[in-house]
């Protein structure tokens, strides 16, 4: 008996598998396939005291915090990347505006071991990161011990097991068994510790297509709780393949979110009074769109598995 | 990155960060490897490899490894240029291996804050007396444990170089010699140059910064005034040497519309 689809909508994703209250691992990929579309949804569905994680997030991390969604941010860098500062994020640590957020400072190589030692079912992993520096002295789950092999000090980075881990992946099957090229940050790492994984597709293919190039199968489903079909669902940030990086749109939610007013706008306009990503990609118009699509694609050379 | 870039620029040919990124360039030496980061030490690693260290070899801490330069000017290193026609696309642990295992030989960081030891703060911030939170270490504070040396590079103001940052963010010198060994970091680890707008810093023995060079045009006194601490100046103090033809080249080819290098 074929095994049951887990594909459904992102609506549906979310309201079953991520309570408020949740840890959630979100931008694994880095700047990349950042999964936009199911942050907004967790706002629409006004989740609260969330506990954010991830290295950086981009802006997804920025605008989860200005809609009250946050409890907790669990992260090496918290901004716009390519604009600067992220103004929701200030307004949360400086003024708890719209509420008080706790921030846990990591380092990128730390967050990696968080979620390594997670994923390696150990409860830390030592590094020599963080040493002599106040991320240490902060962070609770940094503790300076002495190593038992060698005369050295180290940092004990504690283990991270996230309740769901959301990853955004070029291609999967029904199964959730998620192709993921581009840059891989700490996506493999975060999968394995990750209580649940939430797989969000730029496209859902047949598993022989996934079982062709087993090597690029980063998401095993027998991990995954959920698999959403979302073309386009990492905008503003790219996917290799599929999407490039809409920069304008980064760059405009800076000037757009600077005051509080501002960023309520911004915030009704492309998350709130929108219904679902279909609706999202209208409001950006097809133009825009367009303009992102692949300009010229790049196909790797097929690896034989043949015997 | 400072106001005075464009009379410069109709006097001298450059501007300030054209020749800051001159000078990045030439701290990476051929054969290294190199995290390389984003905006100017980006466009120093690719002028370095495009003149005197056609060897070298970028790191980016989203796992991504790079010997060529990208076909587009990038904004953040998940660009999909960055990532087409790499080395190697990996994951961030692949090349955090490599620099925890003293095999980096250099890194670029940019700071808010810089102090006379080389302490670096991307966390608090300070304006019109107040604090604001700034977005933290990103790879900053790994890169800046763990590699062989850091090149620091920022605008010279003097609230930017002060004696002593609210926030270590990133481990320099700490109070001075020793403190790198006492805190555990390696032996061969630390900054070796701060690069500004102004001029650049160097590092004693004692782990104190000292001015090596002055840019064209800028004097030791509007170094000391812009400086929060009383800055050492090197004996031998030299200019730095102004771009070549080469570097301003390869550079304008890579920011034709001046996109990093205002």
């Amino acid at each position: 008996m074929p095994a049951e689809s887990k594909l459904m909508s992102m609506r549906d994703a979310i309201a079953r598998h991520v309570p408020s209250g949740s840890m959630v691992l979100l931008g694994a990929q880095l700047e990349q396939m950042i999964p936009f579309a199911a942050g907004h949804e967790l706002i629409r569905q006004s989740r609260r005291d969330l506990t954010l994680v991830g290295p950086i997030s981009d802006i997804l991390f920025d605008q989860m915090i200005g809609a009250g969604c946050v409890a907790r941010v669990m992260a090496a860098w918290i901004g716009n990347v390519s604009a600067g500062v992220g103004y929701c994020f200030r307004r949360a640590v400086e003024r708890s505006v719209p509420r008080r957020l706790e921030v846990v400072d990591y380092s990128n190589f730390t967050m990696a071991m968080a979620l390594h030692a997670g994923a390696l079912g150990v409860p830390f992993l030592p590094t020599y990161a963080t040493l002599g520096s106040d991320l240490l002295k902060k962070n609770g789950n940094l503790r300076e011990f002495s190593s038992p092999v060698s005369e050295e000090k180290l940092v004990a980075v504690r283990a991270l097991r996230p309740d769901v881990a959301i990853l955004h992946v070029q291609r999967a099957d029904s199964q959730g068994n998620g192709h993921i090229w581009g840059s891989l940050g700490v996506a493999v790492d975060g999968a394995r510790a990750a209580r649940k994984i939430i797989v969000v597709a730029e496209e859902i293919v047949e598993p022989e297509v996934i079982a062709s190039d087993p090597n690029r199968t980063l998401v095993p489903g027998f991990l995954v709780a959920a698999v959403v079909h979302e073309p386009g669902g990492a905008h503003p940030s790219p996917v290799q393949g599929y999407y490039g990086r809409d920069h304008a749109y980064f760059s405009q939610y800076h000037e757009q979110t600077r005051r509080l007013e501002d960023f309520e706008d911004w915030l009704a306009h492309w998350v709130v009074q929108v219904s679902d990503r279909q609706e999202y990609r209208k409001r950006l118009g097809d133009g825009r769109v367009e303009s992102l699509a692949v300009k010229e694609h790049a196909f790797s050379a097929p690896a034989d598995f043949g015997y | 990155m400072t106001s005075r870039s464009e009379p410069d620029l109709a006097a001298r040919g450059y501007t300030f960060s054209e020749l800051m990124v001159a000078a990045a360039a030439r701290e990476i030496g051929d054969g290294e490897l190199v995290f390389v980061g984003m905006r100017l030490p980006m466009l120093a690693f690719l002028v370095a490899r495009r003149t005197h260290a056609p060897s070298a070899v970028g790191l980016f801490e989203n796992g991504v490894v790079r010997e060529t330069p990208a076909a587009e000017l990038l904004y953040t290193m998940g660009d999909p240029p960055n990532l087409r026609g790499a080395t190697q696309c990996g994951e961030m642990t692949g090349v955090m291996a490599l620099l925890q295992q003293g095999r980096v030989d250099a890194g670029f960081l940019g700071a808010a804050e810089v102090d006379r030891f080389g302490n670096l703060n991307t966390t608090w911030g300070y304006r019109h007396k107040e604090m604001q939170r700034l977005p933290g270490s990103g790879g900053a504070c790994d890169i800046a444990c763990l590699a062989r040396r850091t090149v620091v590079m920022l605008a010279h103001e003097r609230g930017r170089l002060c004696e002593r940052v609210g926030h270590i963010t990133s481990p320099g010198y700490g109070t001075g010699n020793g403190w790198r060994r006492s805190q555990g970091l390696p032996q061969a680890s630390g900054p070796a140059a701060i690069i500004t707008t102004l001029g650049v810093l160097r590092f004693g023995h004692d782990g104190e910064a000292y001015l090596a060079s002055v840019h064209p045009g800028v004097s030791v006194e509007e170094v000391l005034a812009n400086t929060g601490w009383t800055l050492r100046v090197a004996d031998e103090l030299m200019e730095t040497p102004a771009p070549t033809d080469s570097e301003l080249r390869i550079t304008r080819e890579l920011d034709p519309n001046h996109f990093w290098t205002r």
